[in-house]
């Protein structure tokens, strides 16, 4: 600043409130607080610079710098921003260029005009930060920013209006709106977005499975507690035991990595013969960026938007990049035929030559003694159960032959071991067998009673290809260690492995007040953050409009936003009645003497009564007793009842 | 008047220039009744709107629900605020108060007093009359007055001419307006002229006064200042409102009173160069404590002294040779 000083003193920034401004470069400052850490250093530094000048200028008095030399300095950072950004139009872009623009734009108001834009700007910004996160802590803070944006705005409109008034006085209009909001929001109609394209980064890795399997995968997940999905069953839902939600079958080995291998052959039908109800259940999932489903093993019933696979799998038509909400129905149940010509069934045997020599040797033995299918399959999982194996979030390191390691040395492993090494063992004893990864189990939140699924529920089982019943569903880690599928995770390992900390069971107030939260967060997803064109069209028809049109909507949402807008009308331009009962029947005396003496409007009760009496002599007495006795109980120190009583009987007796 | 009755209420008319003359003065209180207040957007609200619309198309193209519940909140907050910035206007009474009297080309103040029934306060009313602005505040159940000064062009009476009220309290997303046409005029007396007072012993004599010189007994008049003369002698209080060095002079001989003669000027004077001179004289006249009167065509107003005889002596010369039709009580 002192560089500028040989320049003529611009204006002092004086024409708008301090405390106005300060609100503002407040209100801006949080509504751009959420884009810190993805700004580019300089962006943020900028800005920051512009809004603490702007704030000491104001309250020192101080000159503000000169517009010329704002508009190249203006020009230069925009530049800026596109050498950074490569475009001006971007969303990520967009938001620098708004950012430092108000920034820039706070070192030039003088108006209330200036602020009244830089207000509508920073709304505008405060909304860009839902681009990033929704969470009820963002809206929070928004909501803070909005008031102190509006309070600002409200200033602008004032030229002087004491602090809290102008404080309360935006509270007011925002809880006054919402009633309004509420009604748009969920009346609104809704668009499916998007309206354009995404841009392509939009989207980042997020932890979760993937369409291959190796040691350690699965194992890594369960260390997050970021929840996969919430389920809501119609009716009871099945025991824990039952709970397989099916992600991605996997075929192919190649001794050390499972992959989903060649697609099927594209003639083949969805086959399923299932007994029994079917259960109906409601899923949310969480965005995972990846086209799969979860439903339980097998879905009967798919969503209109998504497709069966023949190895059951059910898949959206786009990656699910927002919250989606979906019902299925599955059995429990089933007899799975699907998957299963001679080329899939081949690929089901395949192993590769050169690995895990032992397990294959122990494959070759089991098919040696000419059993049924099903008779080996019962030797394998004896061989498990027998095996004395160990369920560990820390598996030993495996090397080139992983699954004759776990098999016959360390025999620690996590599912993924299980699943492998069991999937390998009847390969090699002649018994086609696929790996199916998901989600096992989950969590009733007592709270609101949906089912949590977290990663840390993530599993991996087997199918095992039975001529008469079909692909059958095997648990080796469940044969190996039965309460893993029972009770869960933090059950089937042993006592002296760190578990993810809420898992631990002597955090059992933290585990409540996690219920609480995250029962919250679930009705903020439910109702607030996913609700879409569907959960639209739910409510409506809960609301009596089995099939609304958009005329339907239109109509319902204009009538219930002018019924709030009658109410609050009503009450904002109320009649209050007069708080003083002696001036309401002072008003009621004059009206009867008004026949004969109008009261002029510059007498008080003294003036009038006098000249009333005056004119009036036969009356004289009377009027000069109310007035007497209306000027004690309305100037005096005290009011007592009685005299209020009496004034009124005179009143009430007086007439011409 | 010759418009029906529901044209007359169609919002343009009142704010199109032609509408203006339409309304007539009102002597009584103003009510700002349901039908007198307009309300419109300003540039501001649609600005507002425009953001809000922006707000809308990004929270459907990216699916953002708290988008919409921003969007739907300032939205909603909107239209609390227009019914705020109506009932900020509507209900309130409005009266006329003194009108004072300046003389032309100074500006005459109106005193305008508001009277609030409602039950919350009146916030930032502003009121535009012609070119001239004022703004108040009104408190809840309360009363305030406001001083409106309108530039007074010419002598005669200055009438009120109609007042905007409008307000765009709270948000300034939205103006509420209405016109109030009171009845109130200023009488504006003619403007004193500032020349060398050289002439007025010699026309402002009626007779019996004459020039005594310079004696210190008895005032008798004032001439403008020449050096040499004594400092005590020195108008002050002319100095300080004329800013003219004026000297008073004395005379043990001088008579008491003035009259001032409209006709005694020489005839190239015309009538307002006549009337400024005469305003001169009776305010220096009234300054110096004399007894004067006055002599125009039609009234004559005998000797007298106080600021009662002066405004009438003033609103004499105001009026001169104006139609009645504009006088009244």
């Amino acid at each position: 600043m002192r560089a500028l000083s040989f320049l003529p003193r611009p204006p002092v920034a004086g024409g708008l409130m301090p405390f106005n401004v300060l609100l503002l470069i407040g209100g801006i400052m949080l509504a751009a607080a959420p884009h810190l850490q993805r700004l580019p250093l300089w962006i943020s530094a900028l800005t920051a610079i512009a809004l603490l000048w702007r704030a000491w200028a104001t309250l020192k008095g101080e000159a503000l710098p000169r517009r010329w030399l704002l508009l190249p300095f203006t020009l230069l950072t925009i530049l800026g921003v596109y050498l950074s950004y490569r475009t001006l139009f971007g969303r990520e872009a967009g938001v620098a260029l708004l950012v430092v623009l108000l920034g820039l734009k706070m070192l030039e108001a003088q108006k209330s005009r200036d602020v009244a834009s830089a207000v509508l700007m920073s709304y505008f910004l405060a909304l860009t930060s839902f681009f990033y996160s929704q969470s009820t802590l963002t809206a929070l803070l928004m909501g803070v920013t909005i008031f102190a944006l509006t309070a600002a705005l409200v200033g602008a409109a004032a030229r002087q209006r004491p602090i809290p008034e102008q404080l309360r006085t935006a509270g007011l209009l925002l809880l006054q709106g919402i009633p309004l909001m509420v009604i748009l929001f969920f009346l609104f109609p809704r668009v499916q977005g998007p309206l354009w394209g995404m841009p392509a980064d939009a989207f980042s890795g997020k932890t979760g499975l993937t369409e291959t399997m190796t040691p350690g995968m699965i194992s890594s997940l369960s260390q997050s507690e970021d929840i996969v999905m919430r389920v809501k069953f119609v009716d009871d839902g099945p025991p824990r035991r039952d709970l397989y939600w099916r992600g991605p079958v996997l075929r192919q080995f190649d001794g050390r990595t499972w992959t989903a291998g060649p697609d099927y052959a594209p003639d083949q039908q969805y086959v399923l013969e299932a007994s029994g109800t079917p259960l109906s259940y409601e899923v949310t999932l969480e965005p995972h960026h990846r086209q799969w489903l979860f439903m339980l093993d097998l879905p009967v019933a798919i969503p209109e938007d998504a497709v069966a696979t023949v190895d059951y799998r059910v898949l959206a038509r786009a990656p699910v990049h927002q919250r989606k909400r979906f019902v299925g129905r599955s059995a429990l149940n089933y007899s799975a035929r699907g998957g299963a010509s001679a080329k899939d069934l081949s690929l089901a045997l395949e192993l590769p030559p050169d690995f895990n020599p032992r397990t294959r040797a122990l494959g070759e033995s089991f098919a040696r003694k000419k059993l049924a299918d099903r008779e080996i399959l019962a030797l394998a999982i004896q061989h498990f159960q027998r095996g004395q194996y160990v369920y560990t979030l820390q598996p030993p390191l495996a090397g080139e032959h992983g699954v004759d390691e776990f098999l016959f040395d360390t025999r620690r492993g996590f599912c993924e071991h299980f699943s492998s090494a069991f999937a390998v063992l009847l390969r090699a004893a002649g018994v086609p067998t696929r790996i199916v990864t998901g989600y096992q189990g989950g969590e009733i939140n007592p709270v609101d009673q949906y089912l949590t699924v977290r990663q840390s529920d993530a599993h991996a089982w087997v199918e095992v290809w039975l001529k008469d019943i079909g692909w059958t569903r095997v648990d080796p880690t469940a044969a190996a260690v039965p309460s893993r599928a029972e009770a869960g995770l933090a059950a089937a390992i042993s006592a002296d492995e760190t578990l993810p900390l809420l898992m631990q069971p002597d955090m059992a107030w933290l585990r409540a007040l996690r219920m609480n939260v995250e029962a919250w967060n679930n009705y903020w997803n439910q109702w607030v953050i996913g609700y879409n064109v569907d959960r639209q069209r739910d409510l409506l028809h809960r609301l009596g409009m089995p099939a609304p049109s958009w005329q339907n909507i239109a109509m319902t949402l204009f009538w219930a936003l002018g019924l709030i807008v009658l109410i609050l009308w009503l009450w904002l331009l109320r009649r209050v009645a007069h708080a003083d009962p002696a001036q309401v029947l002072w008003q009621h005396f004059c009206a009867k003497l008004k026949r004969s003496v109008r009261r002029r409007s510059h007498e008080g009760p003294l003036d009038y009564s006098r000249r009333a009496a005056r004119l009036l002599p036969q009356k004289a007495d009377e009027i000069e007793e109310i007035a007497a006795l209306y000027m004690t109980i309305r100037y005096g120190r005290e009011t007592e009842a009685e005299k209020l009583a009496q004034l009124r009987l005179l009143v009430r007796r007086f007439s011409l | 008047m010759n418009a029906p009755a529901w044209f007359q209420r169609v919002a343009l008319l009142e704010w199109l220039p032609f509408g203006r003359s339409r309304s007539k003065p009102v002597a009584g209180p103003i009510y700002l009744g349901h039908r007198r207040v307009y309300i419109l957007p300003t540039r501001r609200g649609l600005a507002f709107a425009c953001a809000l619309l922006f707000m809308l198309i990004a929270s459907i193209n990216y699916s953002l629900s708290l988008g919409y519940m921003l969007t739907f909140l300032l939205a909603g907050m909107a239209v609390v605020a227009m019914l705020h910035t109506y009932r900020n206007l509507v209900n309130l009474q409005i009266s006329a108060g003194r009108a004072e009297s300046v003389f032309a080309g100074e500006s005459a103040p109106f005193h305008l007093h508001f009277a609030n029934p409602g039950h919350y306060p009146r916030v930032a009313i502003e009121l535009d009359c012609a070119a001239y602005q004022a703004y108040c505040d009104v408190p809840l159940h309360g009363s305030a007055s406001v001083v409106l000064r309108v530039k007074a062009m010419r002598r005669g009476w200055l009438a009120l001419p109609r007042i905007r009220l409008s307000t765009s309290y709270p948000l300034g997303l939205l103006r509420a307006w209405a016109f109030a046409h009171l009845d109130m005029r200023a009488l504006i007396y003619p403007q004193p002229d500032r020349a060398q007072l050289s002439e007025m012993r010699s026309t402002a004599q009626s007779g019996t006064l004459r020039d005594g010189g310079s004696g210190t007994e008895d005032f008798y008049g004032l001439r403008p200042y020449q050096p040499g003369d004594s400092l005590r002698h020195i108008a002050w209080k002319s100095v300080a409102h004329n800013d003219l060095l004026l000297t008073k002079m004395f005379t043990a001989q001088a008579a008491a009173e003035l009259v001032f003669d409209f006709e005694r000027f020489p005839s190239a004077m015309d009538i307002e160069a006549r009337l400024s001179r005469l305003t001169r004289w009776i305010l220096l006249a009234e300054e110096a404590n004399l007894r004067y009167g006055l002599q125009v065509p039609g009234t004559r107003l005998p000797p007298g002294n106080g600021e009662a005889h002066k405004h009438a002596c003033l609103q004499v010369l105001a009026l001169l040779g104006l139609p009645q039709s504009a006088s009244g009580s």
